[in-house]
C-alpha cells in the first residue's frame, strides 16, 4: 500500500491546523457561516439533516487494520459508535460536533488519511476496482493509476474550481466492477493488438438527473500517457464546461452538446503539448507509487481444515459459494464481507465491527481491506487455509451473511434519514426489501439481482443502473417510489427503463415481491439471472405485474 | 400568482453541535418542534426571520418551515422532512426521538 511522504505528511498538516483555526475563528464570531460554509466544505464537512456529516476519504478504497482501527476509535469517541460506507468508497460520520471536527482530522492524519476533496467542484477521491490487486481476471493493478491521479488532482491549482464535481473510476480489468461507464471519467484496462496493456478511456458517463452512459473517447491509451491526456479531457471541459446551470454543468453535457468527435479532436489536440511539457515528471513518480503497490508476499499451506468445514458445515459452505471471489492465487480467495445484514442498514458498521474486521486483516489477510462501491468490505487476499478461523470471527461479530450479489446485497444512499438533499428514505426500503425476501427464504433461488436506491434524483445509490432501480420521490408531500428496470452498471451498462407509475412508501415493497414472482415464473430455467431474463422478454410482463388494475381495465 | 401564505415555524441549525433547533414565543432557541411560535401569518414570519437573522451568529441555515396546528394546539410539522428533522432518523433511535424523550 502507498505510505505517505514527509511531504503528503506535512501538506494535511498544514491543511489540518488551517481547518483548525477556521472552526476556531467561526466558533468566535470572525467568520460568517457564508465565509465559513465554502472552508468546511473543502474539509468534506456538510451540515445535513439532523446533524453535521463528515465524509472522509478512503482513497480508491483501500485502506489497512490500523486505518480501520482508527476509523472505529472515531466512530466511538467522536460519533454514534458507528460509520457509514458509500458508494464513492468513502467512510461517513452522521453525528460529529463542529468542536470535535480539527481533532477527528488529526486523527486521520496519523493514519495518513483525510477528508480533503470529498466535496466541491473539484477532482473528487478517485475510486477503483475493489478486487484491485487480486481478481484473477486482472490485467493490472489499477491502483497505482488511481494513487497517481489522486496525488495529480490533490490541490492542483486549475482544477479546484471546475464548472462542476469530477469524478474519475478506475478499473485494471476488462470486467468492470467500478462502475467506469457512469463516472466522468472512466478508465478500462484492456490490452492492444500487440498485447501491451493500456486504458480505455470513456468520457461523460454519469447518473443524476440527466442518466448517461460514458462514451469512449480513446479505445487505447498507453499507460504513461495517462497524466497528460487526463489532464486534456480536463482542460478542454473546464473551457467548454457550461457555468450558467449547475445542472447542465457535467462533462456529461459538455460531450452530449459539443459531440465526441469534437472533444475528441480537442483532447488530441492539447494532449500533444501536454505530454511534452509533462517531461517524463509523471513517470518517474508513477515507478516510485508502483513499488508501493508489491503482491504481498502468498503464504503456501494445507487446505484440509477448510475442505473439511466445508464438507460438513452448510452455512459455512453457503458463505463460501456466495461471499468469496477468484483469486489470481489458487490457494486464495477474494472474502467480501456483507454489510448488508438483513434488516440493517447497508453499509453501517459499528466500531466494534470495524475493529474485528481490521483484526482480520492484520492475523490473517496481509494487512488489507477494501471499500467497495457496493458498501461492503473485501479482504482481497486470504489464504484459504484461513477461511474457517475467518467465518468464525465474523459470524461472532455478526458480520457472515452470505448475500453477496443477492437481492438483500441492496445499494441505498442514506436518504431522508440523513440527508439534507433528499425527497424521500431510501434506508427504510431497503431494510423492508431485505427482510422480507429473507423471510420467504428465496434469495438463494432468485440469484443474482442488484437493487440499487436512491431518496432523490442525484443518484448517489445508482438507482439508473440497479437491475431493479428504486427513485424515492416527493408526490405531494408524500414518499412516492419510482422503479426502473434493466440497469446494468458493469462494462454492459445501461440505463434501467422506468416501468410506469410510483408506488407509495407502504406498496413498495410488495411491488417488489410481485416483480420478483414474475421473474421466477418467466425465467427460462434456473440459471437465466433477473437481467438476462429482463433482457431477453422486455418490459411487458413486469409492468403487467406491477399494475395489475390497470390490466384490468384494458381487458 | 403569488403562492398562498401557509403557517410556519422558524428553525435552524445549532452552530456547535448541529442540532436542529426552533424559534419559540420569548425569542429563545428551542429543541422541540412542539414548542416553536407558530407563525400564522407572512408578515409575522418574516418579521421574526428577519429578528432571528440580525441576532448571533451562532445558528447556522435558517429557514421558515411548513407547520399546522395538532390536535393538542400545539404546532407540528405539515410536511414529512421537517417530521424527520423534528424525530431523527427511521433506521435507528437517535437524534430528537432519543434526546427529547
Ligand atoms: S441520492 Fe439524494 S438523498 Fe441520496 S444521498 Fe444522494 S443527494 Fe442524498
Amino acid at each position: 500500500m502507498y505510505s505517505y511522504t514527509e511531504f503528503d505528511k506535512e501538506f494535511i498538516n498544514e491543511r489540518n491546523k488551517q481547518f483548525r483555526a477556521q472552526v476556531e475563528r467561526r466558533i468566535d464570531g470572525s467568520l460568517t457561516e457564508d465565509e465559513f460554509k465554502p472552508l468546511r466544505l473543502m474539509n468534506g464537512l456538510y451540515l445535513q439533516l439532523h446533524a453535521y456529516m463528515l465524509r472522509v476519504a478512503i482513497p480508491y478504497g483501500t485502506l489497512n487494520g490500523g486505518q480501520m482501527r482508527q476509523l472505529a476509535l472515531i466512530a466511538e469517541k467522536f460519533d454514534k459508535g458507528y460509520g457509514h460506507f458509500t458508494t464513492r468508497q468513502n467512510i461517513q460520520f452522521n453525528w460529529p460536533k463542529l468542536r470535535d471536527v480539527p481533532d477527528i482530522l488529526d486523527a486521520l492524519a496519523e493514519v495518513e488519511m483525510h477528508a480533503i476533496q470529498t466535496s466541491g467542484n473539484c477532482v473528487r477521491n478517485v475510486t477503483a476496482d475493489h478486487f484491485a490487486g487480486a481478481a484473477s481476471d486482472e490485467i493490472e493493478d489499477p491502483r497505482p493509476t488511481a494513487e497517481l491521479l489522486r496525488q495529480w488532482s490533490t490541490d492542483h491549482p486549475e482544477f479546484a474550481f471546475l464548472g462542476r464535481k469530477f469524478k474519475i473510476a478506475v478499473t485494471g480489468s476488462e470486467t468492470d466492477r467500478a462502475v467506469t461507464k457512469a463516472h466522468d471519467i472512466g478508465l478500462r484496462m484492456v490490452r492492444n493488438g500487440d498485447g501491451d496493456a493500456g486504458y480505455e478511456v470513456i468520457v461523460g458517463g454519469g447518473l443524476g438527473r440527466t442518466p448517461m452512459i460514458g462514451k469512449v473517447l480513446r479505445e487505447f491509451l498507453l499507460v504513461e500517457d495517462l497524466l497528460p491526456y487526463v489532464e486534456s479531457v480536463l482542460q478542454v471541459y473546464n473551457r467548454l464546461g457550461r457555468r450558467d446551470n449547475k445542472y447542465k454543468a457535467r462533462i456529461k453535457i459538455t460531450v452530449h452538446e459539443n459531440g465526441i468527435e469534437t472533444i475528441r479532436e480537442l483532447v488530441e489536440k492539447r494532449f500533444v503539448a501536454q505530454r511534452a511539457a509533462f517531461g517524463g515528471n509523471d513517470q518517474k513518480l508513477f515507478a516510485q507509487i508502483k513499488e508501493a503497490f508489491a503482491t504481498p508476499a502468498y503464504l503456501t499451506a494445507p487446505l484440509d481444515g477448510f475442505v473439511e468445514l466445508q464438507n460438513k458445515d452448510a452455512s459455512f459452505r453457503s458463505f463460501v459459494d456466495t461471499n468469496l471471489s477468484e483469486h489470481k492465487n489458487p490457494e486464495y480467495s477474494i472474502m467480501t464481507i456483507s454489510i448488508k445484514a438483513h434488516g440493517q442498514t447497508p453499509g453501517d458498521a459499528t466500531a466494534d465491527q470495524l475493529r474485528v474486521m481490521a483484526g482480520i486483516a492484520e492475523d490473517f489477510a496481509h494487512n488489507e481491506l477494501r471499500i467497495s462501491h457496493e458498501q461492503n468490505v473485501i479482504l482481497p487476499h486470504v489464504h484459504k487455509s484461513n477461511l474457517p478461523e475467518i467465518y468464525a470471527r465474523l459470524r461472532e461479530a455478526g458480520l457472515a451473511t452470505a448475500n453477496i450479489g443477492l437481492i438483500s446485497d441492496i445499494i441505498a444512499c442514506p436518504g431522508m434519514d440523513y440527508c439534507a438533499l433528499a425527497t424521500a428514505r431510501s434506508i427504510p426500503v431497503a431494510q423492508q426489501i431485505a427482510t422480507r425476501f429473507d423471510e420467504l427464504k428465496l434469495e438463494h433461488d432468485i440469484g443474482a439481482l442488484k437493487i440499487k436506491i436512491s431518496g432523490c434524483i442525484n443518484a448517489c445509490g445508482h438507482h439508473h443502473v440497479g437491475h431493479i432501480g428504486i427513485l424515492g420521490l416527493d408526490r405531494a408531500g408524500v414518499e412516492n417510489y419510482q422503479i426502473t428496470l434493466g440497469g446494468d452498471h458493469t462494462e454492459t451498462a445501461a440505463i434501467g427503463e422506468r416501468a410506469g407509475p410510483g408506488f407509495a412508501y407502504d406498496e413498495i415493497v410488495p411491488a417488489i415481491e410481485r416483480l420478483i414472482y414474475t421473474y421466477l415464473d418467466i425465467r427460462s430455467d434456473e440459471n437465466e439471472v433477473f437481467l438476462e431474463t429482463y433482457r431477453r422478454v422486455g418490459l411487458e410482463p413486469f409492468k403487467a405485474a406491477l399494475y395489475p388494475e390497470q390490466q384490468i381495465a384494458a381487458e | 400568482m403569488a403562492k398562498k401564505f401557509t403557517p410556519k415555524v422558524l428553525t435552524a441549525n445549532d452552530l456547535l453541535s448541529g442540532d436542529v433547533i426552533y424559534w419559540n414565543d420569548n425569542g429563545d432557541w428551542v429543541d422541540a418542534f412542539e414548542d416553536a411560535l407558530y407563525l400564522d401569518t407572512e408578515k409575522l414570519a418574516f418579521h421574526v426571520l428577519r429578528l432571528a437573522q440580525k441576532q448571533g451568529l451562532d445558528k447556522v441555515g435558517l429557514y421558515l418551515a411548513d407547520a399546522e396546528l395538532g390536535d393538542d394546539d400545539k404546532p407540528r410539522p405539515a410536511h414529512f422532512r421537517e417530521d424527520f428533522r423534528a424525530t431523527g432518523p427511521s433506521n435507528y433511535h437517535h437524534g430528537k426521538q432519543a434526546e427529547l424523550a
